[in-house]
């Protein structure tokens, strides 16, 4: 909601064990004010961590005829956090063929971000499939 | 669906499964029912495992009677079924010196019942014995008849070769009612609505007999009286060497520590009595409780070694004896109820005494029944066992040469192969559950509690019953080990919080 | 039949790949490496998230991803490779019984050994809940292992006892995989985990963590259904009336790690109160000489990059060895870790080496402490060494590094300990 309230967060700095609870006042979304760090890595982690949260995305995908069930990914760069979710739930959908090689991009873009998720971890094809890539029948 | 039996059996524990074994000895049609998913699951899985000389039932008891007697079987026993079981003596200490002349007492009556080898030792004989017993003891009354087996084991291997000898053991089928015709049962009925006609019904059902009893018109009462446990890690099985009593009190032989055939300690029981049949949780005070009764007879016992707790029922009837009769009315049904400790060591006597009972009634029932000898093999065939060859190694690799699913291990805490787990999926009977598999091989039992080889042995059951991994249990329905495929699952797409504000 | 080789390397985690890569480049020819599971990289195969790497690589890499790079030039290499082997025994002169479903037995002599398998999480009993025994009560390693490797979830409702690292990261992959995560408990007074974690774990996805809480109760006959959770005071006690049931049907357990010591305990060496595995030189030579240890199965370390450089240490400990080209010091010199400090490694200082200049010690603290010095003083009690840290927590292991030429000649004990600021200097930096 948009007014001229002043508004207050604490963003908890993660740059050292420390972790200073750094107030970030705010109006209209402009910050006005930081305090409560103890250095000034605390100010642009405020900053950045108020005004576009991101995080890197490290989860799994499904594949097909690996020797896992599953690939490790991430996402090649930290995106928005609110789109975390939105990239779970995609990606739930997704399912690569094996062989898989580290650093392989599985998702152009996830969740509208514009961003890759990549693999990482190799999966060697199953044993138990000749090496067309077809699946021995196994039940 | 109907059945013809000439007995049911309801209850697997180890008082049901040895009748079961007993009675597969004649020309009988034998059906056992249980309600859990495995045998053993009742009292029968949580006790101290001691078969007892027989001296502690000083007054003259059914229960007293039927120990004594059964004491000397278990060599066999133990020897045609494969079960674990070592003599290995107990000691009854003394501290004050009133209760040396109760020892002196209590060995005179053990000694005119019939047991053999009873003795006193003094302080210095005792600490031979037992080196990092309490200082303070004085005196030990020594039964080296007794000994220890693994409860659960003996229990299995009782059904096992029950069913080797052609009696049916049907898991998940709890007995909800019992039919009668003409003042003689004539069939139970099970949960899922089957119904079993039998001739003979014969009520092991340990906690609930009184419930099986109240089917067909009788009036008593079964309570629990809950008894808590602490196991020690392996690395202190060589604590103690004897099974290791205190003075009894009137109610109980209080709590003991003694060495189990698997080589961990086990410390335990308490006595104290339960509302509900159900609760075996462990609790705080329970664990206190027993702690200081092991520290009274050990000082220095490793609080840290403790791997496991757990707790077993009692099943008392007022009178606190063995109830084992057949009624007058309906014909046919047989007690052997309020079967409490020492209902493991009798065990072997209790079938003998119940297959009396039944050739007594036999002529009474509405259709004649005759027991007739049948070919019966006593024995039951030992499944090779990695464990069994940790000192002879270069030997293993014979079985792996016969098939490499023995060179897998899966349980890295117990070192149990692919091929001993496998092995066991197949025999005839069995239970395919990870509690199951646990008890017959070790796999899964070791100090990381199946951690890392549970998914593995899930998997192995899943093939095996060509089931989803989804659907394997610990212990029988409802205990599902995993709830869903990930990825089958999508978290809500405002997963995250917009800003991190939290307290 | 006993076959011989130069180095028998057990576990192939980061420590193994690590010491296996160092040991040849070091000149050794002959090395095996046997490891239990079907893949290489330990632990780190199943730890997708990323935080891996910074001190060793400066980038920084999810576990897996950290794991490969030592894969591939171990893969490259003249190492032999055996895995789903499992190594059953290790005698004390060093003949090693593993089994595997290919050859079965295998019996293998070593001129030297490393031990790095790791290590295993406690158990429920370690900590001895109450109440009953269901299924859905597993340890958080093992959960990890379920959802990124098995591909399974454990439960929908869970929650998590233990604040450390793991215990942090679970409760995020759970919430990701579409459980809901109702807590997470830790019974000191501070998380043992890193802030990044509590924050990118926990506050990102509003999941509670209750400082000075346990589980004080198990509910359940067949599956889990409750637990009950208590707060307790400064002092560990309970107090009943903060009691509170909450239901779920996981409970995750990450209380605490300790070094796989089976293998060491049965090849009878002792092992060291604090770190928990066996007793080691600065080489991580343990008290069998030519035997090794490192990574976790030697103290349970919290960043890789430690695990990576303290196999290399113990690689070319063990290729000296086999080269017989180590020199003891006239004296052993003890290292005591003193007030505030649970442990330091190494345990002693045993040999001489011209070529080294600086020897790295590793340890723990024993609670979060602002502003001190960890203290190094000799026999005498004369300071020899000071180093300043404007913060220390047991979750985040220490390192210094001592200058040998610090060291006099007659020294045999070292003690470290913490000492406030701005007591009076006389040692360097
Ligand atoms: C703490 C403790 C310590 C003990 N220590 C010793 C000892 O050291 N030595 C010794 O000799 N004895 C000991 N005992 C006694 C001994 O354990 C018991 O006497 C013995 O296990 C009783 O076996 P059971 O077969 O009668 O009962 P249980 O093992 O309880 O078997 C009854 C079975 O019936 C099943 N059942 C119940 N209702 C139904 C139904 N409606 N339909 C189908 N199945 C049903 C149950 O699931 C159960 O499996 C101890 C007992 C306790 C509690
Ligand atoms: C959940 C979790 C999260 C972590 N997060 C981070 C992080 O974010 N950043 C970071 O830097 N570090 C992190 N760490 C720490 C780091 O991953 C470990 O310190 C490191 O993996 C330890 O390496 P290791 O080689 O000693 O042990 P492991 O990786 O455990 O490897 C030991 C190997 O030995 C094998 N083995 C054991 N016994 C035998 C036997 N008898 N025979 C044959 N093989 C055997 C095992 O199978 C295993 O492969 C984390 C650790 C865990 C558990
Ligand atoms: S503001 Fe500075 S001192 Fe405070 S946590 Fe961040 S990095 Fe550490």
């Amino acid at each position: 909601m948009e007014n001229n309230d002043i508004n207050e967060n604490t963003i908890v700095c993660v740059n050292c064990p420390r972790g200073c609870r750094v107030r970030v006042q705010s109006q209209n979304g402009e910050i006005t004010n930081i305090t409560g760090y103890q250095c000034d890595l605390g100010i642009d982690y405020a900053k950045e961590e108020f005004k576009n949260p991101t995080r890197i995305l490290p989860t799994t995908v499904r594949v097909k005829g690996g020797e896992l069930e599953l690939v490790p990914v991430k996402t090649a760069r930290p995106i928005p956090k609110s789109r975390i979710g939105e990239a779970m739930r995609e990606l739930a959908g997704v399912k690569v063929q094996a062989p898989v090689k580290r650093g392989e991009v599985v998702v152009e873009d996830i969740a509208g971000t514009g961003i890759e998720v990549v693999a990482t971890r190799s999966i060697a094809l199953s044993q138990d499939q000749d090496n067309t890539g077809k699946k021995k029948e196994t039940s | 669906m109907k059945a013809e039996y000439d007995v049911i059996i309801i209850g697997g524990g180890v008082v049901g499964t040895a009748i079961a074994r007993e009675l597969s000895r004649y020309q009988l049609k034998i059906c056992l029912l249980e309600k859990d998913a495995d045998v053993a699951t009742g009292t029968s899985k949580a006790n101290s495992g001691i078969i007892h000389a027989g001296y502690n039932a000083a007054k003259e008891t059914l229960k007293s009677r039927l120990n004594i007697e059964s004491n000397p079987q278990f060599d066999r026993i133990a020897r045609d079924l494969k079960v674990p079981f070592q003599r290995i003596g107990s000691l009854v200490v003394a501290f004050a010196k009133e209760d040396i002349s109760r020892l002196k007492k209590e060995k005179q009556v053990g000694l005119d019942k019939g047991i053999t080898g009873l003795e006193i030792l003094n302080q210095e004989e005792l600490r031979q014995k037992e080196p990092e017993i309490h200082p303070e003891a004085r005196a030990a009354l020594l039964a080296p008849t007794a000994g220890i087996i693994s409860p659960y084991l003996l229990t299995i291997a009782q059904a096992e070769n029950a069913v080797k000898n052609g009696a049916e053991i049907r898991l998940k089928s709890e007995a909800v009612d019992i039919k009668c015709k003409s003042g003689a049962v004539s069939a139970v009925v099970t949960r899922d609505g089957s119904e079993l006609n039998s001739r003979v019904m014969i009520n092991a059902a340990g906690l609930y007999a009184d419930e099986i009893a109240a089917l067909v018109g009788e009036n008593y009462e079964i309570t629990p009286r809950k008894g808590e446990y602490n196991l020690f890690d392996k690395e202190y099985g060589d604590l103690v060497n004897h099974v290791i009593f205190p003075m009894p009190s009137e109610e109980s032989k209080g709590i003991l520590i003694t060495p189990t055939v698997e080589g961990n300690l086990l410390l335990g029981p308490n006595s104290n009595p339960v509302e509900d049949k159900e609760d075996l949780a462990v609790t705080r005070d329970g664990l206190e409780e027993i702690w200081e009764g092991g520290r009274s007879l050990y000082p220095d016992l490793p609080a840290d070694g403790v791997i496991a707790s757990f707790a077993g029922l009692r099943a008392s009837l007022p009178g606190d004896d063995f109830k084992i009769e057949a009624l007058e009315e309906p014909v046919g049904f047989i007690d052997v109820a309020g079967i409490q400790s020492p209902g493991l060591s009798s065990a072997p006597a209790i079938a003998t005494m119940v297959r009396d009972i039944l050739a007594d009634i036999a002529p009474a029932l509405p259709e004649k029944l005759a027991l007739r000898e049948a070919d019966f093999d006593p024995e039951l065939k030992k499944l090779p066992s990695f464990q069994d060859y940790k000192e002879r190694l270069n030997k293993w690799q014979d079985i792996f040469l016969q098939n490499p699913d023995y060179g897998e291990i899966i349980c890295r805490c117990e070192h149990v192969t692919r091929g001993e787990i496998v092995a066991e999926l197949k025999k005839e009977f069995t239970s395919a559950t990870l509690n199951g598999i646990k008890r017959r091989t070790r796999a899964g039992g070791g100090r990381c509690q199946g951690g890392f080889c549970g998914p593995r042995i899930a998997e192995i059951i899943a093939e095996k019953l060509g089931i989803s991994p989804l659907e394997v249990t610990k212990s029988g329905p409802g205990s599902e080990i995993l709830w869903a495929r990930v990825k089958d699952v999508k978290p809500d797409r405002d997963l995250v919080y917009g800003l991190g504000d939290n307290k | 039949m006993m076959r011989e080789h130069q180095l028998v390397i057990i576990g192939a985690g980061p420590a193994g790949l690590a010491a296996a890569l160092e040991a040849e480049k070091a000149g050794i020819e002959d090395i095996v490496l046997l490891e239990r599971d079907e893949y290489l990289g330990g632990i780190l195969q199943q730890c997708i998230h990323n935080g891996f790497g910074l001190d060793y690589f400066g980038e920084e890499l999810t576990g897996p991803e950290y794991a490969e790079r030592f894969i591939d030039d171990v893969r490259e290499s003249s190492v032999k490779i055996r895995l789903k082997t499992m190594v059953l025994n290790i005698s004390s002169d060093k003949k090693i019984i593993a089994i595997n479903e290919e050859e079965g037995m295998i019996f293998l002599k070593a001129q030297a050994i490393i031990l790095a398998m790791g290590c295993r999480e406690r158990t429920r009993e370690a900590i001895k809940i109450p109440g009953t025994r269901p299924a859905g009560i597993l340890t958080a390693g093992t959960a990890q292992r379920f959802i990124n490797i098995e591909g399974y979830l454990p439960g929908k409702e869970v929650v998590i006892l233990g604040s450390g690292d793991i215990g942090l990261i679970m409760a995020r992959r759970m919430a990701l995989e579409g459980a809901k995560v109702k807590g997470v408990l830790e019974i000191m007074p501070y998380s043992s985990g890193l802030v990044r974690n509590k924050v990118q774990c926990l506050d990102d996805f509003g999941i509670p963590l209750k400082l000075q809480h346990t589980v004080d109760y198990i509910y359940g006959k067949q599956r889990l259904e409750a637990v009950d959770l208590i707060q307790v005071d400064d002092n560990f006690n309970r107090l009943p009336e903060t009691r509170e049931r909450i239901e779920c049907d996981t409970l995750l357990l990450s209380v605490g790690l300790i070094p796989e010591n089976e293998l060491s305990r049965d090849m009878g060496l002792k092992l060291a109160p604090g770190s928990g595995g066996p007793l080691v030189n600065e080489l991580r030579e343990t008290e069998i000489p030519g035997v090794y240890a490192c990574g976790n199965v030697l103290q349970v370390h919290d960043l890789v990059d430690y695990v990576s450089e303290e196999a290399e240490v113990a690689a070319r400990g063990a290729a000296n060895f086999i080269r017989d080209s180590l020199k003891k010091r006239e004296k052993e010199i003890i290292i005591e870790p003193g007030s505030g400090i649970n442990f330091v490694i190494p345990h002693k200082i045993s040999y001489q080496d011209e070529s080294r200049k600086l020897i790295r010690h590793f340890l723990r603290v024993d609670e979060p402490r602002e502003n001190i010095k960890i203290v190094i003083r000799d026999e005498a009690g004369s300071r020899i060494a000071s180093f300043g840290r404007e913060i220390v927590t047991p979750g985040e292991m220490e390192t210094v590094k001592l200058p040998e030429t610090l060291i006099s000649e007659g020294t045999d004990r070292l003690n470290f300990s913490i000492e406030a600021e701005g007591v009076e200097e006389n040692g360097k930096q």
